[in-house]
């Protein structure tokens, strides 16, 4: 039965530099794949430098779960595999050739093949990791039996990609990953879909149960929705996957290759022209960004402003981002500036005075505006953490490391992603997302 | 501005670590970060953080500290003046009340903030804004003609042990100011209750006046009474009568509490409930209205002695109240019950506000632990009821 569920709490941001919807395709030279983007992965090359590769050849594979592989995106050269600290593995690039090369995967329905064969093709070509478990949000395992599989088809983020737009004239492709979703697992596909959500492809998608959400970000974060709709208790998986995620598995079975192409949003304050484009995945920044940014300062981040991740302006797009956002880097001194009312600065507290002008628009940097601090203040967090759960509590116990405790107050249901707005308006200037991950990480060894 | 980053900026390098004057990092830190807003810039998690930090936050609850400390000076001169049988102006009275507060807060923050210093430089941490607001507080809840070297002992001690002995600002038990008052009142009783210590330098000129606070009279078997006569709602509600420096006037306490609500730095649920709480307990003592503490109409309590300047100010300290909004209701509404029920029961002393505030601060705690537990029995039931 699908349900309507209405988000009270929260907090929606608006800033400058929201994307045009309109779409330019970029062919460019540089990829990567980056490890890093996958939680608790320990990658095992499986390509040397200079080898040639097509896409969907393997490129690495987890260590503890070898049938989980990871493939090019592009057919050209493996140029060179970056290593960090204690040879950590950040990337391997891969220089397209511009041929367009494929590996051949099994082109057919589906719905005609057994569950078996739709979990291997998934795997073979390297689609499977953008298939997620919660808890822990790491790739799905595909021996697990999850209890459902949730999609959420809207995203409240700021300045994010509209998931209407990148669906538009998709819906064979979506429908087909779907279709292909369905097959993996007895379990019911929840799509969860925004007040404004109209592309057919979501409106009109069979198979699924489509539930409607409304309210303030975060109600377009899928934890958020699994938590109103079934929530996760101790023992239970849920599948989540990224509604444009959903296209690149539907264009396996429909074309029969592992076709990596992607539209993203560039977006933020420090970007000429802010506007969608076609890529594909692990794209390059460097050819993205050209003649694009407005200013020389300022950070580059592949994903929103709350989650995304830094990258270099010579860097590369993550798995599962569908924007790259550019805002000016804060590292100046302001005098007094936690005393004189800015109108630059956007609070969520009646403290400051951004509340009374609700529709401006922000161009935020990335200073702290702050010192760390101990919890101090209450009752701020829980109005933008539409969950039943007791923030300061829970972290508290992820900082005492008391897993019991975390367990009892409910950190089976949380990613980091729902306490990013948290984190925003904190005024201790806590990390909070790098603990939940940390309690996260603490319990998945535990729980192992 | 400029001129004042090259001045930090060049000393900088000799409180680093290593360098000759490292021992003043911290006091350098706290004055770097009060003139400017460091250039940190985010490292994980969000890449953008709120306007807003503890400083700021901090600094709403002195500001709407402002209207008590300024009413408090006023009425401390016109008290002595009274006192002398003497008709002043508001300046002079003003200025007289100044002369005496001020030497208090000086003493209250230099003992207060030194200490918080000294450390935060043992800790390595950041000093913390607390004691922006406890060392405003403190002169505004002790009696004027408190000796400055009491307060100073009482701070340290609050301070210390009240505070950093827990790690800080945030991780405290009690509210600092409180056990600062409550340290004066156990180990001077003589100089923080009577009838001689509420006004500056009391001469007894006047009979009429006693310099007994309006609730001493009460407890006597009196009515509220100033002067020789009983205290109209409106001299309440102003508060020209002798008490501790910023607890009388609940017309200058409510313009704070009016800033606090609007800004939401003060939880508006512990302090409804704490009112919520006094008024229960008053309209229980009227119904058996035994004497004439018990008949003082509830509604009269909150106007009188500390009651308004605990509801808007000690109570709703949020690192020492509960942390949960269900707590919130429950924490407030006993603080209040508690405050009369001892300012009319306890025949030694007049007043009950510290001592419920300090007693709730214990269980503040507990009543978490169990909103908290609902919590965790809501979750494994949900976990029972999938599994069936």
């Amino acid at each position: 039965m699908s349900k309507q569920i209405k988000i009270k709490k929260g907090l929606d941001l608006k800033l400058a530099g929201a994307a045009e919807k309109k779409t330019k395709s970029l062919n460019l030279k540089n990829y990567a794949l980056k490890p890093t983007d996958f939680h608790g992965l320990f990658p095992k090359l499986l390509v040397r430098v200079g080898d040639k590769v097509k896409a969907g050849s393997p490129v690495f594979f987890d260590k503890y779960r070898d049938n989980i592989i990871f493939t090019s995106p592009v057919s050209g050269t493996i140029t060179d595999v970056i290593r960090g600290e204690k040879r950590k593995m950040l990337e391997i690039r891969i220089e397209a050739d511009g041929n367009d090369s494929f590996e051949t995967f099994k082109q057919a329905d589906p719905k005609s093949l057994k569950k078996e064969e739709v979990i291997d093709e998934l795997l073979k070509s390297g689609v499977w990791p953008v298939i997620r478990q919660r808890p822990y949000t790491v790739i799905a395992n595909p021996a697990d039996q999850p209890k459902a599989i949730f999609i959420s088809g809207f995203d409240t983020a700021p300045l994010a990609a509209d998931i209407d737009y990148i669906l538009e004239g998709k819906e064979k492709e979506f429908q087909t990953g779907l279709d292909a979703l369905s097959m993996i697992s007895d379990a019911k596909i929840h799509l969860n879909l925004g007040p404004n959500s109209k592309a057919p492809a979501l409106v009109n998608a069979k198979g699924v149960e489509i539930n409607s959400f409304s309210g303030p970000h975060p109600a377009g974060n899928v934890g958020i929705q699994i938590h109103h709709i079934d929530p996760i208790n101790k023992g239970d998986i849920v599948w989540t996957v990224n509604a444009a995620d959903v296209l690149t598995i539907g264009r396996l079975f429909l074309e029969g290759k592992y076709n990596a192409d992607k539209m993203i949003a560039l977006c933020g304050s420090e970007i000429k022209n802010p506007q969608y484009y076609n890529v594909k995945s692990g794209v390059e920044m460097g050819g993205l960004l050209k003649d694009q940014l407005k200013s020389d300062h300022v950070r580059v981040i592949s994903g929103n402003v709350l989650t995304g991740t830094k990258v270099d302006r010579s860097g590369y797009l993550s798995f599962y981002d569908k924007e790259v956002t550019v805002i000016p880097e804060g590292d100046v001194y302001e005098f007094f500036g936690w005393l004189i009312p800015s109108p630059k600065k956007h609070s969520f507290y009646r403290t400051a005075f951004s509340w009374l002008t609700p529709n401006k628009v922000y161009k935020p940097n990335t200073n702290v505006n702050g010192g760390e601090r101990a919890f101090v203040f209450t009752g701020a967090l829980e109005k933008v953490l539409p969950m039943d759960i007791y923030p300061i509590q829970l972290m508290k116990a992820i900082m005492a490391e008391d897993i019991d405790m975390m367990e009892q107050l409910g950190i089976y249901e949380l990613d980091e992603e729902d306490f990013a707005l948290c984190e925003y308006i904190s005024t201790s200037k806590i990390n909070m997302q790098e603990l939940i991950r940390k309690g996260l990480d603490m319990m998945r060894i535990e729980m192992s | 501005m400029k001129f004042i980053r090259n001045i930090l900026d060049s000393v900088k390098p000799h409180v680093q670590k290593g360098a000759k004057f490292h021992f003043m990092h911290s006091m350098y830190d706290a004055a770097d970060t009060l003139f400017f807003v460091p250039n940190t810039v985010t490292k994980s998690g969000s890449h953008i953080r709120d306007g807003v930090d503890m400083k700021r936050s901090m600094f709403v609850v002195v500001i709407a500290l402002i209207p008590a400390l300024l009413f408090g000076m006023w009425n401390t001169g016109q008290l002595h003046f009274q006192s002398l049988g003497q008709e002043v102006d508001i300046m002079d009275a003003f200025l007289y009340g100044l002369l005496k507060v001020l030497p208090i807060i000086a003493v209250s923050y230099g003992v207060g903030l030194g200490i918080e210093i000294a450390f935060a430089q043992g800790r390595g941490h950041e000093v913390n804004e607390g004691f922006f607001v406890s060392g405003m507080l403190i002169p505004l809840i002790v009696p004027v003609s408190t000796p400055l070297w009491m307060v100073a002992i009482a701070v340290a001690f609050a301070v210390i042990f009240g505070k950093e002995v827990f790690g800080g600002t945030g991780m405290n038990i009690v509210n600092p100011a409180i056990l600062t008052r409550a340290f004066l009142f156990f180990a001077y009783p003589q100089s923080m209750s009577g009838d001689s210590v509420w006004i500056a330098e009391n001469a007894h000129k006047v009979d009429s006046i006693t310099g007994a606070t309006p609730l001493a009279e009460l407890t006597a078997g009196h009515g509220p009474m100033f002067a020789g006569a009983d205290l109209s709602p409106l001299e309440m509600l102003i508060g020209n009568y002798p008490g501790s420096i910023g607890e009388t006037s609940t017309i200058a306490i409510l313009i704070g509490a009016a800033i606090l609500l609007y800004t939401g730095v003060a939880s508006w649920k512990v302090m409804f409930s704490f009112i919520g709480g006094g008024l229960v307990m008053g309209l229980i003592f009227n119904a058996f209205a035994a004497n004439a503490y018990m008949e003082l109409p509830a509604w009269e309590h909150l106007l009188l002695g500390g009651f308004a300047f605990g509801a808007v100010f000690m109570i709703t300290d949020p690192v020492t109240a509960t942390q949960t909004e269900v707590g919130k209701w429950i924490y407030g509404f006993f603080g209040g019950l508690i405050a009369i029920l001892v300012r009319v029961v306890n025949p030694a002393y007049p007043e009950g506000v510290m001592l419920a505030i300090l007693f709730m601060n214990i269980f503040a705690p507990l009543i978490d632990h169990y909103v908290v537990e609902s919590n965790i029995k809501r979750r494994l039931k949900r976990a029972k009821v999938a599994t069936n």
